[in-house]
């Protein structure tokens, strides 16, 4: 530059000693807080997965047992009414068989969160594998997935479950892949829209642009980029999974007696309601703790990625 | 007194972990009715900030943290906060900067504009469409009639820019807050909007608050300017005080980052020995587009028989305004958008026409700049993966080598090697920026394609990149392709300049030939729409009928004639807008490599040029 015309004062730069900074324009990296609602759920999450290890060891009896010769009783201390020595202590009481209803609940925390927690983990599998294959693969595999996956998602959960038990038979491996493969058709949806988003980015055009495999695009730029979401997405998505089951188990097609599951209890007590007795609402309580503190949990995390994954998640 | 008040304002940011940090710091000032006052800075220096407390507002987690701002003596800070709600669109009116993203694509533009003016019992609705309509006229939008039945993508950016004005004057407010409302714009898109804005606050009697960055803006708008650095003022006055007598270290700063109106004398003049060796990037007869028609051709066109050379080690701008191609024909260079028809060349080779078609050699060789480095660089990644990656993918580093290639290619774009650790959200904008070149340095390439790279950042922050586009020019021996829309950096930092329009080449050559006559009429066009800094300057360039025939049109693509028919002050009727127009070399003193695309002779142009 030899001469600026257009500048009132040619001879500045020699003015121009003082340093000013860039100034950050971006606020600095926020921490994950949990509100004091967050902190409770928390808590009873973490206790039920405690009651899910230690289960078998911490209950009074087992599941099975037919402790007292009434059913309903009380909480408290049984006393059989033919053998006035034979006594057994119960919490919350028993259930329409005479079980202790509070080790049958401990135990059915295991096959009910057991069960949930498989399903969930098997509908991501199946659904972030097809997402991601539909978001990367070309507008073909995303045609065909993408119907394919409408034509699920068009029938009622409820139903097809039923249908698919009701003809093949109710074990437990059966109930898992079931509630996977339907809420799978969900997850692809979710997967398959986050990831979407995240391909059309400049950054993976850059990525594609020096010559990057497409695994090494999905392993390092689209996944790291969608696991926040979909993390968010897997609490709500095992809230679900666990109200599904319970609702099979209610109608009888979940799981299957003697196994205690809070679904199936609440069904098989339900004439205890008409005694006032806490056997149909322990379980339903205890499903209600569960499913409400990962909901809080879930909200907290989403408010603090902001309204921007709210969004997102719609 | 003065319309606006504002009185030892300080305003405070709460962060996460509880601290509290002032981003205002005790600010005073006035503004009177009818009068323009700019606030000037860069980004974080608070400018928003203030301007948006004269709506009683503060950003989520900003709070009020002491001191007054008056409006027509009431405080609108401690106001109830339904007499806040009656002041705003009624007393104050914001403008955003985008208005793309402002207007609500689903409604009328007439709905949009009146909504306010209605919703505060203001106007009857019958009222507000008459007010608008004079609105539109006064803001010289066309058709004015009918303007208001029409949505927002039916009109053009500029012309969308204005209609935010209309519909924060419709309920005749005292005070307009303008937040950077010609930033985003083309040269030519920010006079036509600036002389809008000029003149319908002049003739409404309003007050307006001026956020802007940029001072050569600020010089033909504002009558006082208020200079921020770091949420203190710096220096205030009088409009003409101040730009023609800084006093303060930083205006001084900021003055110096205003890159001289672009003229002949800034190039870097060069030997021409290189010219034996082939070109390092060589388009030839290019054409592309986007979309594809069952023939194979693109549906729609974007780029026109495109030839230009960029030279080992020499820089090439290209410019023009949006929609010109120039986005396009950098991508067509990098293999993201295959050419349709034509061919580029890398040391004469042939390249193929995408990615998928190029070794990874010819990859390293021609690197893309992104302009938005927020979005080409990914959040989950830190720096030194950032970086790492190219250097092993292209260079096979690993280990120790690669980190001392990291923290060269650091040093090199000036960040401190701590950087390495960090997610990008952690940088400003000019460090981002650093390191989306950084990035496409570490694949040690031929050939740099930047897009826009300084377009998005404040003037001080873009200088800086500019001066170190320079060094690493003269540091790794690199070629640039420098694509712009502003004029001026173009000329402080290119040997050669395309000037495209329309997916043409309208002209080309040397910096000091394309910037000194015989121009083509677009180059003049866009030469005089820089502005400059000084007061009066929009006045006497809107007199100009290179401006009176050029602004405020949008660019519009043809297949038949000369694109830039509609805009031409020298347009020949029969001719120009039916056939293609010639390649005139000129045989200037400078270069014999300059060439002009016209219908008109080269004495014609001279003579035009020099009037």
């Amino acid at each position: 530059m030899s001469d600026d015309p257009g500048h009132p004062d040619g001879a500045a730069p020699a003015a121009l000693s003082t340093k000013f900074e860039e100034l950050p324009d971006a606020p600095p990296k926020r921490r994950l807080r949990l509100t004091r609602v967050g902190k409770v759920a928390v808590s009873i999450v973490a206790f039920w997965l405690v009651v899910v290890f230690i289960g078998p060891w911490i209950a009074p009896y087992h599941e099975a047992d037919i402790v007292a010769d009434d059913s309903f009783t009380e909480a408290g201390t049984f006393c059989s009414q033919w053998e006035p020595d034979e006594c057994s202590f119960h919490l919350i009481g028993t259930d329409y068989l005479g079980r202790d209803l509070l080790s049958r609940i401990i135990y059915g925390a295991r096959t009910t969160i057991g069960i949930s927690i498989a399903s969930t983990v098997l509908a991501y599998l199946i659904g972030v594998t097809l997402g991601i294959a539909a978001a990367v693969g070309g507008v073909k595999l995303d045609t065909g997935l993408s119907r394919f996956n409408d034509a699920f998602i068009s029938m009622p959960n409820i139903m097809l479950g039923l249908v698919v038990i009701a003809a093949i038979g109710s074990t437990i491996p059966i109930l898992i892949v079931t509630a996977g493969c339907i809420f799978a058709t969900v997850v692809f949806r979710i997967a398959r829209a986050l990831a979407l988003d995240v391909m059309v980015s400049d950054f993976v055009e850059a990525a594609r642009g020096r010559g990057e495999g497409l695994w090494w695009v999905i392993r390092k730029e689209i996944l790291p980029n969608i696991a926040m979401p979909l993390a968010t997405d897997f609490g709500l998505r095992l809230v679900f999974i666990i109200l599904f089951t319970s609702s099979l188990s209610f109608l009888g097609l979940g799981v299957q007696p003697p196994h205690s599951d809070w679904g199936s209890m609440v069904r098989e007590n339900l004439q205890g309601l008409a005694y006032g007795s806490l056997a149909p609402i322990a379980p339903a309580i205890a499903i209600a703790t569960l499913t409400i503190s990962i909901n809080l949990i879930v909200d907290d995390v989403s408010a603090h990625a902001g309204g921007r994954l709210a969004k997102r998640m719609l | 007194m003065a319309l606006l008040e504002v009185d030892d304002l300080r305003i405070d940011a709460h962060t996460e972990l509880g601290e509290v940090l002032p981003i205002v710091k005790g600010v005073n000032f006035e503004v009177a009715r009818g009068e323009v006052v700019a606030l000037i800075g860069e980004s974080g220096s608070g400018k928003t900030t203030i301007a948006l407390s004269a709506l009683g507002y503060t950003k989520p987690g900003l709070e009020f943290a002491g001191g007054e701002v008056r409006l027509d003596g009431r405080d609108v800070i401690t106001m109830p906060p339904d007499d806040r709600r009656m002041l705003r669109g009624r007393n104050v009116a914001y403008l955003a900067q985008s208005a793309a993203a402002t207007f609500n694509p689903a409604l009328t533009i007439g709905e949009q504009v009146t909504e306010s003016a209605v919703l505060h019992g203001l106007l009857t609705q019958e009222e507000a469409n008459r007010r608008a309509e004079a609105l539109y006229g006064a803001l010289e939008l066309p058709d004015p009639d009918r303007l208001g039945r029409r949505y927002p993508h039916q009109v053009s950016g500029g012309q969308l820019q204005r209609l935010m004005a209309a519909m924060a004057l419709c309920g005749r407010p005292d005070l307009l807050v303008l937040d950077e409302p010609t930033t985003a714009l083309d040269v030519t898109t920010q006079i036509e909007v600036l002389k809008a804005f000029k003149k319908v606050i002049r003739e409404q009697g309003a007050a307006a608050i001026y956020v802007t960055h940029d001072l050569s803006v600020v010089a033909q708008i504002a009558d006082h300017i208020v200079v921020l650095y770091a949420g203190e003022i710096q220096e205030m006055g009088a409009a003409d005080d101040v730009i023609s007598r800084p006093s303060h270290d930083y205006t001084r700063r900021l003055m110096a980052a205003v890159r001289p109106p672009p003229a002949a004398g800034q190039g870097e003049g060069g030997t021409e020995a290189h010219l034996r060796d082939a070109p390092a990037l060589e388009a030839r007869k290019v054409n592309a587009g986007y979309g594809r028609r069952p023939d194979g051709a693109p549906a729609m066109k974007v780029l026109f028989d495109i030839d230009m050379a960029i030279e080992r080690g020499r820089v090439v701008g290209v410019i023009g305004e949006s929609g010109c191609g120039k986005s396009t024909l950098a991508r067509v260079m990098a293999g993201l958008t295959p050419a349709s028809d034509g061919d580029i060349l890398l040391d004469g080779a042939r390249l193929g026409p995408s990615v998928g078609e190029r070794t990874r050699q010819e990859l390293r060789s021609v690197q893309f700049v992104y302009q938005m480095a927020d979005t080409a660089l990914n959040p989950r990644q830190r720096i030194d993966e950032l970086l790492g990656r190219p250097i092993e993918f292209f260079l096979g580093l690993k280990g120790e080598e690669k980190r001392r290639r990291l923290h060269e290619l650091l040093e090199m774009v000036e960040l401190p090697p701590d950087f390495a650790g960090r997610y990008p959200e952690e940088l400003s904008g000019g460090q981002k920026q650093r390191v989306n070149l950084a990035r496409a340095l570490a694949a040690d390439p031929e050939v740099l394609l930047c897009d826009e790279v300084t377009s998005a950042l404040d003037t001080i922050v873009g200088a800086n990149v500019i001066e170190l586009l320079k060094s690493l020019k003269e540091r790794t021996g690199v070629s640039f392709v420098f694509i712009s829309h502003d004029l001026s950096t173009v000329a402080s930092f290119a040997d050669e300049i395309v000037v495209l329009y329309a997916g043409r080449v309208v002209e080309k050559g040397p910096v000091d030939a394309v910037l000194s006559p015989p121009f083509h009429p677009y180059t003049r066009l866009l030469i005089s729409s820089v502005p400059e800094l000084r007061v009066g300057w929009m006045e006497e360039m809107m007199a100009t009928s290179t401006a009176q025939a050029g602004i405020d049109r949008v660019v519009t693509i043809t297949e038949v004639g000369c694109p830039f028919f509609d805009r031409c002050p020298l347009a020949i009727e029969g001719t120009c807008d039916t056939e293609i127009a010639p390649n005139r070399p000129i045989d200037g003193l400078v270069s014999d490599r300059h060439v002009i695309e016209c219908h008109r002779e080269v004495p014609e142009l001279m003579a035009w040029s020099q009037s």
